[in-house]
C-alpha cells in the first residue's frame, strides 16, 4: 500500500510526519536537529530515502544533513559555500552596495534522477549543485553574475534564492526565484540565465516593469506541462504558457492577491492553489479566516476552501516554501503554518485536518509518495 | 592537553558530551585550538569561525581564566593555565535569540 511521508522544516527543528495512503493516522518524528533553524527538508526524486536537511543557525552558520534511510539517521555533509571568483557587490536596503555574503540555504532541490546531484538556492542568492551527495557544493556563478546582479536587492526576509524548478522534459532547463530580483530561466543546465519577468508589474519599485526588482514569491509547475508556470509574486498571482517569456495576471476574484506558497494538483495540472495573506504590512489571512484559494481553471475563478481551517481569530502565515501536494489517487494538499500547524486534505482541498497543531513556526513543508 | 567546553548545540553535532580534551601541537593559540577541532571533528568546520577567513562568527566568544579572549589575536598565546590543561577554553554561543 502506498503511503506519504511529510518532511517539515521549523525554527526549532525538523518534523518527519508519516502516514499509509489513507492518510488518518500520522506518526510523528522529531524534533530532528532540536533547537536549530530547519529551511528545508526534500527527498530525492530518484531514491526517497535519501533526504537533504538544510540546517541553520545565526550563531553556529550552516549545517547540511543528510540521510540515506528515510530520515531515521543522519550526518552532517559538505556545509561550505563560496561563491566563485570574486563576488561583488548587490544593492542593500538602503540602496548601497554592499559585498555579497553567503547566510544560509534556503531550498534543496534533489536532481530528478540522480540521487548525488542537488542544487541549493541561498542567501544572500546564489544557485550552488552538489554532485557527490553535499560532500562538495560548487556555485553555477552564471546566475549571481548575470549583468543586473549588482542591482539585486534583499525582501525583508534577506536576498534570497528560494525557488528551483528542473524541467522533468529538458535537463537543459530550469527556473529559478529571488526575492527581490525576479524569476530567471537557464536553457544550458544552470551556466546562463536570462530574466523572465515580463508583464510583472511592481508599484514598489520605480519602474514597475523593470526587467528585474520584482518580490516574487514562489513559482510552481506541473510536471506534464513545464511551459506552463504559476507564480505568487508580493501582489498578484500570475501565469504563463510560455516558460516566463510572458505572464498574466491570474488573481480574479481571490480575498487578497497577496500571499507566499502556490502549488498546482498532482493529476489536474490546471487546479492551482495558494493562501491569500491580507497585505504586505499584515501577514495574516484576510478577516482572521484561514483560507487555501482552489482554482480549476489556471487561475481567474477561485473558490475558498474552509472546512476544517479556522475561519475566525487566526493570524497565521503560510511561508513561500510550506506547501506541498502528494500524487496519490485522490490528491493529498499539506501547508504549514508561523503557528506550528500542519494541515492536510486528503481531497485536494475539500476538506481539512491538522496532523499536528503545536510545532515551532513552519518554515517548509515537502512531501514524499512512498511505493 | 587542552581542555576545551563547545556550546551544547556543537557537542551535539560532533556527538560528544561533557568537556573535550585535545592535542594541539606546537603555540597554544586560538588558531592552533581550533585548526586542532576542527581536525578531529570536520563537522564543526565552518561553526566556529569561517571556512575561507578564518574569522570567528559573531554570536561566538573564546572565554579562559575569567576573561574574554575574543578580541584578542588568533596567534596570540592562551593563558599558560589553558596551555597546561589546568583552565578549560570555553567556547561559547552568545545569550540571544530566542
Amino acid at each position: 500500500m502506498s503511503s506519504v511521508r511529510v518532511l517539515v522544516g521549523t525554527r526549532k527543528g525538523a518534523f518527519i510526519l508519516s502516514a499509509d495512503g489513507k492518510r488518518e493516522n500520522w506518526d510523528v518524528s522529531g524534533p530532528h536537529f532540536g533547537g536549530w533553524e530547519i529551511y528545508h527538508v526534500k527527498g530525492s526524486p530518484a531514491d526517497p530515502q535519501r533526504l537533504y536537511a538544510s540546517q541553520t543557525s545565526s550563531w553556529f552558520g550552516q549545517v547540511v544533513q543528510r540521510s540515506n534511510d528515510g530520515g531515521q539517521t543522519w550526518e552532517p555533509v559538505g556545509n561550505k559555500f563560496e561563491y566563485a571568483g570574486v563576488p561583488g557587490t548587490h544593492q542593500w536596503y538602503d540602496g548601497t552596495a554592499r559585498p555579497w555574503e553567503f547566510k544560509r540555504v534556503w531550498h534543496f532541490e534533489p536532481s530528478l534522477n540522480d540521487p548525488d546531484t542537488v542544487y541549493a538556492g541561498v542567501e544572500d542568492a546564489a544557485l550552488f549543485r552538489t554532485t557527490d551527495a553535499g560532500q562538495n557544493w560548487e556555485e553555477l556563478s552564471g546566475l549571481r553574475e548575470h549583468k543586473t546582479g549588482s542591482s539585486w536587492q534583499p525582501g525583508a526576509g534577506g536576498m534570497c534564492l528560494h525557488t528551483i524548478l528542473l524541467d522533468p522534459k529538458n535537463a537543459q532547463r530550469m527556473f529559478v526565484a529571488i526575492s527581490a530580483a525576479g524569476a530567471f530561466c537557464s536553457d544550458d543546465a544552470g551556466k546562463t540565465w536570462k530574466p523572465i519577468n515580463q508583464g510583472l508589474r511592481s508599484e514598489f519599485i520605480p519602474d514597475p516593469t523593470a526587467e528585474v526588482g520584482h518580490c516574487v514569491h514562489r513559482i510552481a509547475m506541473h510536471p506534464s506541462r513545464p511551459d506552463v508556470l504559476f507564480m505568487q509574486k508580493h501582489w498578484d498571482v500570475l501565469r504563463s504558457d510560455n516558460a516566463g517569456e510572458m505572464w498574466t495576471e491570474v488573481s480574479g476574484n481571490l480575498p487578497s492577491d497577496f500571499g507566499f506558497p502556490i502549488d498546482v494538483h498532482a493529476h489536474e495540472p490546471e487546479t492551482i492553489y495558494v493562501v491569500p495573506i491580507k497585505s504586505d504590512s499584515e501577514h495574516f489571512p484576510p478577516e482572521g479566516k484561514l483560507r487555501v484559494y482552489r482554482s480549476r481553471s489556471g487561475g481567474h475563478e477561485w473558490e475558498a476552501l474552509t472546512n476544517g481551517l479556522p475561519q475566525k481569530d487566526c493570524y497565521v502565515n503560510v511561508l513561500r516554501d510550506a506547501m506541498a501536494v502528494d500524487s496519490l489517487d485522490s490528491c493529498g494538499v499539506y501547508f504549514g503554518t508561523t503557528g506550528g500547524q500542519v494541515y492536510a486534505s486528503s481531497d485536494a482541498g475539500d476538506s481539512w485536518k491538522p496532523i499536528v497543531r503545536d510545532l515551532p513556526a513552519v518554515l517548509s513543508v515537502e512531501v514524499q509518495t512512498l511505493a | 592537553m587542552i581542555r576545551v567546553v563547545l556550546p551544547a548545540h556543537l557537542r551535539t553535532l560532533a556527538r560528544i558530551s561533557g568537556e573535550l580534551e585535545l592535542s594541539v601541537d606546537g603555540k597554544i593559540t586560538q588558531r592552533s585550538v581550533v585548526d586542532a577541532l576542527e581536525q578531529r571533528f570536520p563537522t564543526l568546520r565552518g561553526t566556529i569561525r569561517d571556512h575561507t577567513t578564518k574569522k570567528r562568527r559573531p554570536y561566538i566568544r573564546f572565554f579562559a581564566c575569567e576573561k574574554d579572549l575574543s578580541h584578542d589575536s588568533l596567534d596570540a598565546p592562551l593563558p599558560e593555565s589553558v596551555a597546561s590543561g589546568t583552565e578549560p577554553l570555553l567556547i561559547v554561543g552568545a545569550i540571544a535569540g530566542g
